[in-house]
């Protein structure tokens, strides 16, 4: 196990609030026009429109995750290449794991038109804040 | 390097400021394997000899937090703190549920060993990097909310600035003190996230008394490799198939044992021990988690079972209190021990006490202890400052701020109950022992013995290593080697799954392991090492096996109401079970190891420190 290298990381700046950061799916690709590279290291996947690094060419500049509204890529501990949800090719692993744990949290759904998914890119603080309050009210404008 | 460790544990010295990497051999670990039987073993290691005089709040005593190595690997992860215990003079193994035990992994440590004392307040921080001591001045007197505020904040920030092109550094996770640790209450908890507390043991005024306000860590690497992946898998999968489907447990947490263990099985402190039934339906389920519950399934990482839920009071007096649940042990301690029957009042106190930074379960027996005393006249308004009826929050509120701040008969409550007692008894010039709810100064877990329907039975205390300790009861000194085990390989025991946690270590570690070699070899080396270290005792308080193996005074009274009214712990029954337990673990009719025993165990260093005792 790998926490720090999975493609989901859960942010918790105070307890109980946990905020999962992971890539929004943005339509327009901030990233991906972010990055320097010739040919470029990020590309979009034709399929599930999500988008997949080319690790060969990834030279670690760290511009996608300037790029990203939510902050959300970041280079892997080991091979400091820039991470981000390629939804598994259309399969996602999380989904999967999700059902088969019971928890049914997580389902696959089909894309539909006007979601705004780029307004979901958020930096987890501020997720953090707004959920704070929503959990502890009044006290929790204090915790973070 | 064996399996399922990093490899390597830190070795800070806070007077000399130095911190070394170090290892252990393979056969210490197979012997200790990690937490608390480690932690005995570096503590004999190191003060040996010397045990009796070392004084547990001085700098020489060695400060352990450990992993084992199933840690963050076997579902429920746990950290294990561990010392010479200023409250038992011996060795605790005080566990507490905490990302923070996987991040020192991830970090690439097992664990550290810190001896020693700052000559200013300080925190350790561990990264991947390795660990340095910082500036705590600005932590020092904080609460456990402002702890974690401002060190998450500040931990983040700098190493952001340390490596800010990776992308954002997820918070730290901690181990810290509140004021309690810092005022070297002997209870402070060493507590984790907001309120998950090692409790038992008083680690907390250990780390207050060296200046040491927190430990944070944030690793980047990978949990340690196991021997055989493959197992490891399946045998997780089958875990959390068994575990979430133990429902009242994921739903209720261990919260809904607030009225079943007073109604039921008639075991549950009320008003100091004085009774142990009540009917109060308010004291568990609907009425906490319609009204406060904001979140109603939480759990630490890799952890299956969600027993934890947290409150929120959002209105009246206590609003802006946040306690997670609080669980069957708080609902007793921190409620019907304090003649306290309304969940808000249950929530407020037990927030309080943690964000204090004390232990809920013992520092909650003292504040039941010094009500008992008021009920009888032996302390009185003067003693106080306030009257201390039961079942007044607001009361309990300020008896908890005159222990944490040493102001008043605060002062002698802070040293917990025992040592409360002996010194209270010589103020007022009468015995206040009988009203002590502890076994060798551990005040005792929120389940009692003379009901007989519980599962702590007669001398599950009175011949533990841990004393009052709730989750370290002992029986038949096979059976009951399967807590040592938890708390060694350092996982939780509620995410403990009996048939194949042997299993799993194996799959693990790569070694033999299995019930039988653990039961005879492992478990009894370190409860022996353990009863050894606790007999040695001192410099304050030396345990005589003659009399204190046994149960409270409290514990031999009948109980007065309930179903199981007139019912009290069988003292023969106490005596018989008590010397089998003694003779199959091999400790002779007092309880001393014997030379034998210490030759079979590879133990045989502590002859020398045995003899003396032997009639």
């Amino acid at each position: 196990m790998w926490p720090e290298a999975a493609r989901i990381r859960v942010f918790m700046p105070f307890p109980g609030v946990e905020v999962p950061h992971l890539c929004a799916q943005c339509d327009d690709y901030p990233c991906v026009a972010s990055c320097p590279t010739e040919p470029k290291a990020l590309s979009v996947d034709a399929q599930t429109e999500a988008v997949i690094v080319n690790e060969a060419l990834c030279i670690s500049c760290g511009n996608c995750i300037k790029a990203c509204p939510g902050t959300i890529p970041f280079l892997h501990p080991a091979t400091n290449k820039a991470v981000i949800c390629d939804l598994c090719g259309g399969d996602p692993e999380c989904v999967k794991v999700c059902v088969e744990a019971g928890y049914n949290a997580l389902r696959l759904v089909e894309e539909r038109v006007g979601q705004q998914k780029k307004l979901h890119a958020l930096n987890p603080q501020i997720i953090a804040e707004d959920l704070a309050v929503n959990l502890y009210g009044e006290k929790g404008e204090e915790v973070l | 390097m064996s399996r399922g460790y990093a490899g390597k544990w830190l070795d800070v010295d806070l007077t000399q400021e130095t911190i070394d990497e170090i290892t252990f051999p393979e056969k210490t670990l197979r012997q200790y394997i990690g937490g608390r039987g480690l932690a005995a073993k570096v503590l004999w290691d190191r003060l040996g000899t010397q045990w009796a005089d070392v004084d547990p709040l001085g700098p020489q005593n060695v400060l352990t937090i450990l992993t084992g190595p199933l840690t963050a690997i076997h579902p429920g992860t746990r950290i294990c703190v561990s010392g010479k215990s200023p409250i038992s003079n011996g060795v605790v193994g005080s566990t507490a549920s905490s990302e923070f035990a996987a991040e020192l992994k991830c970090a690439g440590y097992d664990g550290l060993l810190i001896s020693g004392k700052a000559s200013s307040p300080v925190y350790l921080l561990v990264t991947d990097d390795g660990a340095e001591i910082r500036d705590a001045a600005h932590l020092w007197g904080k609460v456990a909310e402002d702890t974690l505020k401002i060190l998450n904040q500040e931990v983040a920030a700098e190493l952001t600035r340390r490596k800010s092109e990776v992308g954002l550094w997820k918070e730290p996770a901690m181990v810290y003190i509140g004021p309690a640790g810092e005022n070297l209450v002997r209870n402070a908890a060493v507590v984790t996230k907001l309120v998950h507390a090692a409790g038992y043991g008083g680690y907390g005024a250990v780390m207050g008394s060296k200046n040491l306000k927190a430990v944070a860590a944030k690793g980047r690497g990978p949990l340690p490799e196991v021997a055989a992946p493959k197992t490891v898998e399946i045998l997780w999968r089958e875990y959390h198939r068994r575990l979430i489907a133990m429902d009242r447990m994921r739903r209720w947490g261990t919260g809904y044992a607030g009225w079943e263990t007073g109604a039921v099985t008639s075991s549950e402190p009320v008003r100091n021990w004085q009774e142990e039934w009540h009917d109060e339906r308010s004291m568990a389920g609907p009425r906490y988690s319609s009204r406060f519950w904001v979140k109603a399934y939480w759990a630490d990482f890799n952890c299956s079972r969600s027993c934890m839920k947290i409150s929120c009071i959002k209105s009246g007096r206590w609003k802006g209190d946040i306690t997670d649940m609080p669980d069957y042990e708080l609902e007793a301690y921190c409620g019907t021990n304090l003649g306290l029957f309304d969940p808000g009042d249950n929530i407020h106190i037990s927030a309080l006490i943690d964000n204090l930074g004390m232990s809920g379960i013992n520092t909650a027996n003292t504040l039941g202890f010094a009500a008992e005393l008021y009920q009888r006249g032996i302390l009185t308004e003067e003693d106080l400052g306030f009257a201390l009826e039961w079942g007044d929050a607001e009361a309990f509120t300020k008896l908890a701020w005159l222990i944490v701040n040493r102001e008043k008969i605060g002062d002698v409550l802070a040293e917990g109950t025992y040592r409360a007692a002996q010194k209270i008894s010589e103020m007022k010039g009468v015995d206040v022992m009988p009203y002590a709810v502890h076994v060798k100064g551990i005040e005792i877990g929120a389940h009692g013995t003379r009901s007989n329907e519980d599962y702590t039975k007669d001398m599950c205390y009175a011949a533990s290593t841990q004393g009052g300790d709730h989750t370290s009861v002992v029986r038949d000194a096979y059976n009951d080697m399967g807590t040592v085990f938890m708390d060694s390989a350092v996982v939780c025991m509620f995410c403990v799954v009996q048939d194949l946690v042997w299993d799993y270590a194996r799959a693990v570690t790569g070694w033999d392991i299995t019930q039988h070699t653990w039961s005879t070899e492992q478990g009894p080396r370190i409860q022996t090492l353990q009863r050894a270290l606790l007999l040695l005792g001192g410099p304050d308080v030396f345990w005589d096996p003659d009399t204190d193996d046994d149960n409270p005074p409290r514990f031999y009274e009948p109980l007065p109401t309930g179903p199981y009214k007139g019912r009290t712990t069988d003292a023969a029954v106490v005596e018989q079970n008590k010397q089998d337990y003694f003779s199959a673990i091999g400790w002779d009719a007092r309880g001393i190891p014997t030379t034998q025993t210490l030759e079979r165990l590879d133990l045989q260093d502590l002859e020398a420190v045995m003899k003396p005792l032997r009639k």
